[in-house]
């Protein structure tokens, strides 16, 4: 972290990463109860507000605060978090209405839902949006933004037993993950203008970024984005398809959160995209068609959840229309109305759900008249409706008035009305809906064919949105006192810290056009809402397009499309990717070859001997033979021994003993392992290529052959163009590593952050293995083999005495061959890996002469424990580093002088190569021991050999009868 | 000397090319084996090929060293690939205990799966 520091910066991470540390809470609390999870989620989005609210005198002094930390400097991805007026507005709403939510939706959700699930996804999410709100690097934010992505995902689906959850949670994902993919790319070309993924810095560069021909590409992509996410005309029909979601969820994301993601992100960058031409007409076309087109549709939904989803769409551009205009003033209204918008829609979605709670339908048309049966719901939700339908004193009214009263000062292509009208349109249709939201369910005459019998809900559910519906009135009443210095500090965030132009908010502004549109859009809507039911008939036969079906048509032609190139690219014929792989390899090989040059001979080569030369001979003939007598399993095996054989001491005599012994030894693991597997295979290949198909692949194998060999060729007889880093390891071996053998220096220290992790993929193949033998023999694999008759004729004594008392005489020199390869390895040929495959070949020796039931009755540990503690001593060894304040892995050593013993070294190398070696004995005798178990058969353990135990023959009598006991 | 080596790697190649070509899976191990000879060979040799002169420090007199990077890398490489060769014999065994069939290229109405729509 860099210099600022402090509890205060400190807890902008604290805000950001608590719903995240506390999403592991309800999850593992629902075993103590609904409860226990509730509050557990509850406490932890409150301790985020509580971390959120102490900074609200800087806030309101307009500082910005900031935390930073540098996480992948050299992608100019920071965790850099910054708190302004905009960010702390958003977080407020965000975890103060995620707040109300955990209450009520402890209250919503019945007893068989998985409670714990919900409220981890709920706190998922939140920490989403909260990390997007205080991101100061585009970046980070981008993550943040998929997240909530996929964290709606999770929740919009929560019912993942209706069809509906299931659809709409993959259509929201589709639409909005697909822009934010746009957005990326959008985010990353804006970074590339400015030189800067810092948001505080992009936004300084105002004259830069819109004077880049790069401008209208990132402003495009970047809107995508916003508008996929906020539900922007052609991209809003994912909305009320998610409204599938449990009515907390919908309250939550839809209304107040996720779908202002969006409308947060255009306001963030306005200071910097805003004011031009192009973002005029795109944001504020869209944002006007949305609103307009969203009012309509709300007012023809008979589904509660649909009708608040279609006017959320409206609403949404509205806020959008606002921010397009482009002036400040305009801004600042659409500031004002993201207030008002969250308090009245989340308080009508929490209505919403307490009425399908209750009478057991959303459906309009099955209700009326719940007036006297649900009185407080029918106050709060009136109440809200009528906020939203602009009506005074309510705080809708206000930012209606604002919206209204800016429209009128814009022009669209020199038409002075085309805006304003189209506004009040929408206005108008907004009014009715939000009229038949109060008339349609609750006056009227009482029903009696409510599904359920209607009463009012216990206070857990309605206490969140009356809650709510206070805060409508009161700023209404009083909105200057109580949002105003909010309104005033987010506004100049949002238009970049230049001065506020002169607004009021106030109830009364005299005999403006506003007031005049105000009136004719209430008086209208009450109108239309007269109209409905002949509208609603007219609506229904109008043709109109379905987004469900057309969203649908095109996802099924990508589906197709893509299983067609990949049925037809990928077919399963493997033969066919290696020959595509393999002549792509050679002919991009040619092309370098034709193209490159190629520097002059520069190396005198090494003189052959006669040695070598027979070992070509033998090598290139096994290696002949194995083409040819492929078909002949058990002959190739060996030609194949024959050919590792000569590569080992092909190592030896080229200058590398540490290679050659473990090639050496990795030849007699690999071979046995090869003879045991093919046990159970085939013995022979029949002949099943075309002559033609072979010579083909013979011609390919042979143009490749050629190219590697002449590419090692040439590369042999050059010396190096560049200088070597070997020569700093030969350097530093000694004096860095104290070792003497470069070569397992390099292994354990220079390079043992690869050494760490090819062991833990050692390991995890033996796990593999393991796991794959398991499975397989859980099938009827396993009576297959049991009934199995050998290929070959058996042998009679299936444990030949000579080899059964060889191998046990052999066995402790073996390990002490084992443990002096080891502990020479530091400064001779040896080491960890080389000791690891020989003292597993000693264990496999005794398996091969005594058998497989013998050997494991007499082992004392599990070969997965061993690649366990090998890995974890690998790594304790280089975390220890970190208590010596040196980076990880980084070894230490010294010497120790015992008289009369010569000197001698210690390092913690070893401690490291001693993980190695177990690792690495684990993982060998775990993947053979697997497939040992595929050869076991009954009556295999009958046959003791040559076993001198006591006990089995004559067992003491005490034993016996504790078994019996 | 680099001439055998060369022309060794070479023929290691070829001959592992032609058999991971075959389609069966015991030639395909058996072709993967040699391809890793003569990958672990040639990366030795990038180093350059040097005689007696092993990177094994000593104290007492000023001798040439070979290049000891490629062997460090090429000594893992030995043992992954023993690794991954254990893991791919397995897969090849349960395939065909499975199935009696050690073709490796899937059949034709293998391929045909069924559609996973879900609704």
């Amino acid at each position: 972290m860099t210099a600022q520091t402090g509890v205060s910066h400190l807890s902008l991470f604290l805000i950001a990463a608590l719903p995240f540390l506390g999403a592991v809470f309800p999850a593992l609390l629902i075993r103590a109860g609904r409860n226990a999870a509730a509050s557990a989620a509850g406490l932890t989005t409150f301790l985020a507000l509580m971390g959120l609210l102490i900074h609200i005198p800087s806030v309101m002094r307009g500082e910005v605060v900031t935390a930073r930390f540098d996480w992948i400097p050299g992608l100019g991805l920071n965790a850099n978090f910054m708190l302004d007026g905009l960010g702390f507005l958003f977080a407020l709403l965000i975890l103060g209405i995620g707040l109300l939510i955990v209450l009520y939706a402890r209250f919503y959700l019945s007893r068989e839902d998985p409670m714990g699930q919900f409220y981890t996804y709920l706190l998922l999410f939140q920490g989403a949006m909260v990390g997007i709100v205080l991101s100061d690097n585009i970046l980070l934010l981008l993550i943040f933004w998929e997240l909530t992505s996929l964290s709606s995902f999770l929740l919009i689906g929560y019912w993942r037993h209706l069809p509906e959850g299931r659809q709409g949670a993959r259509m929201a994902l589709a639409v909005t993950g697909s822009g934010g993919l746009a957005m990326i790319a959008g985010m990353l070309i804006l970074g590339n203008i400015v030189g800067s993924y810092d948001l505080s810095v992009i936004l300084q560069n105002k004259e830069l970024i819109q004077a880049s021909p790069y401008y209208l590409p990132a402003l495009i992509l970047i809107l995508l984005g916003c508008f996929t996410k906020s539900a922007q005309f052609p991209f809003h029909f994912w909305l009320p398809h998610a409204m599938a979601a449990p009515t907390p969820v919908s309250a939550y994301l839809h209304s107040a959160t996720m779908v202002k993601a969006g409308l947060f992100l255009m306001a963030r960058m306005w200071p910097v995209l805003a004011g031009t031409d192009a973002w005029f007409y795109i944001v504020a076309t869209t944002g006007l068609i949305t609103m307009l087109l969203g009012a309509v549709i709300a007012l023809f939904k008979d589904d509660l959840k649909a009708l608040l989803a279609f006017s959320t769409v409206s609403h949404l551009g509205l806020v959008t229309m606002l921010l397009g205009f482009g002036t400040k003033i305009a801004a600042v209204a659409a500031i004002f109305h993201i207030i008002n918008h969250a308090t009245f829609k989340a308080a009508l979605f929490m209505t919403a759900g307490i009425v399908d709670h209750e009478t057991g339908t959303r459906d309009v048309k099955r209700l009326g008249g719940l007036r006297h049966l649900m009185p407080i719901t029918f106050i709060i939700g009136t109440i809200a409706a009528l906020s939203m339908a602009g009506l005074p004193p309510l705080n809708g009214f206000l930012s209606k008035e604002m919206m209204l009263e800016e429209t009128v000062h814009t022009t669209w292509l020199n038409s002075h009305y085309l805006v304003p009208g189209l506004a009040l349109l929408a206005a108008l249709f907004s009014a009715a809906y939000s009229f038949r939201f109060v008339s349609h369910v609750f006056l009227g005459p009482e029903r009696d064919d409510y599904p359920a019998h209607p009463h009012d809900p216990p206070v857990g559910l309605w206490l969140a949105p009356a809650f709510l519906v206070v805060l409508v009135v009161l700023i209404g009443l009083y909105s200057a006192a109580i949002v105003g210095p909010l309104v005033a500090v987010v506004s100049s965030a949002v238009i970049g810290g230049e001065k506020l132009p002169y607004y009021s908010l106030k109830l009364w502004h005299g005999f403006t056009p506003a007031l005049y549109m105000s009136a004719v859009a209430t008086l209208g809507g009450l109108f239309l809402l007269s109209l409905h039911k002949r509208g609603d008939q007219i609506w229904n036969v109008l043709p109109r397009p379905e987004a469900k079906v057309i969203f649908e048509a095109v996802i099924d032609a990508l589906t197709r499309l893509s299983r067609w190139i990949t049925d037809e690219l990928h077919n399963g014929v493997i033969s066919r990717y290696a020959i595509i792989l393999i002549a792509f390899t050679v002919g991009i090989g040619y092309y370098a070859f034709a193209t490159g040059t190629i520097g002059l001979e520069t190396r005198v080569p090494l003189p052959a001997q006669i040695i070598p030369i027979i070992g070509w001979i033998c090598l290139v003939a096994a290696t002949l033979a194995i083409m040819w007598f492929h078909r002949n399993r058990l002959l190739s095996l060996v030609l194949i021994g024959v050919v590792g054989l000569i590569v080992s001491m092909a190592f030896n005599y080229l200058s590398a003993p540490d290679l050659a012994l473990t090639q050496i030894s990795v030849e007699v693991v690999t071979m046995i392992l090869l003879l045991l597997s093919l046990n159970f295979l085939p013995t022979e290949t029949p002949w099943d290529s075309s002559a033609a198909r072979r010579w083909r692949d013979a011609a390919i194998s042979v143009v490749a052959g050629v190219g590697s060999g002449a590419l090692i060729y040439a590369l042999m007889m050059r010396d190096f163009a560049f200088p070597t880093i070997s020569e700093f390891h030969l350097a530093n071996s000694y004096k860095g590593g104290g070792g003497t053998n470069v070569v397992n220096v390099i292994l354990v220290d220079f390079r043992g952050f690869d050494t760490f992790g090819e062991i833990i993929v050692l390991g995890i193949a033996a796990l593999i293995i393991f796991a794959l033998t398991e499975a397989v023999l859980s099938t009827n694999v396993r009576g297959y083999l049991l009934n199995r008759k050998p290929h070959w004729p058996q042998s009679g004594d299936s444990h030949p005495l000579m080899m059964v008392v060889a191998t046990r005489v052999m066995m402790p020199i073996a390990l002490m061959v084992g443990a002096y390869i080891f502990f020479r390895g530091h400064n001779q040929p040896g080491g960890g890996f080389i000791a690891g495959l020989i003292v597993a070949i000693a264990y496999l020796m005794q398996y091969m002469a005594s058998g497989y039931t013998w050997a494991i009755e007499r082992q004392r540990f599990y070969y997965h424990g061993t690649i366990g503690w090998g890995v974890l001593i690998a790594a304790a060894t280089g975390l220890g580093a970190w208590f010596n304040e040196r980076p990880f892995l980084t070894s230490d050593f010294g010497y120790i002088h015992w008289p009369p013993l010569e000197e001698f070294e210690w390092a913690t190398a070893i401690l490291f190569d001693t993980g190695v070696f177990l690792a690495v004995l684990g993982a060998v005798m775990l993947a053979l021991d697997s497939l040992s178990r595929f050869a076991w058969q009954p009556g295999m353990a009958q046959e003791f050999p040559m076993d001198i135990n006591p006990l089995r023959d004559n067992p003491p009598e005490d034993e016996n009868e504790k078994e019996q006991a | 000397m680099e001439a055998l080596v060369a022309s060794a790697v070479g023929v290691m190649t070829a001959a592992g090319i032609f058999l991971i070509l075959r389609r069966r899976t015991f030639p395909v191990i058996l072709g993967l084996s040699l391809i890793t000879y003569a990958v672990n060979v040639f990366l030795f040799a990038t180093g350059r090929l040097a005689l007696d002169a092993p990177a094994v420090l000593n104290k007492y007199e000023d001798v040439p060293y070979t290049d000891p990077l490629p062997q460090a890398l090429v000594l893992t490489a030995i043992v992954i690939s023993f690794g991954m060769t254990a893991v791919i014999v397995m897969i090849a065994l349960s395939a065909y205990l499975s199935s009696k069939d050690d073709h490796i290229d899937m059949s034709a109405s293998d391929s045909v799966d069924a559609p996973g729509e879900d609704a």
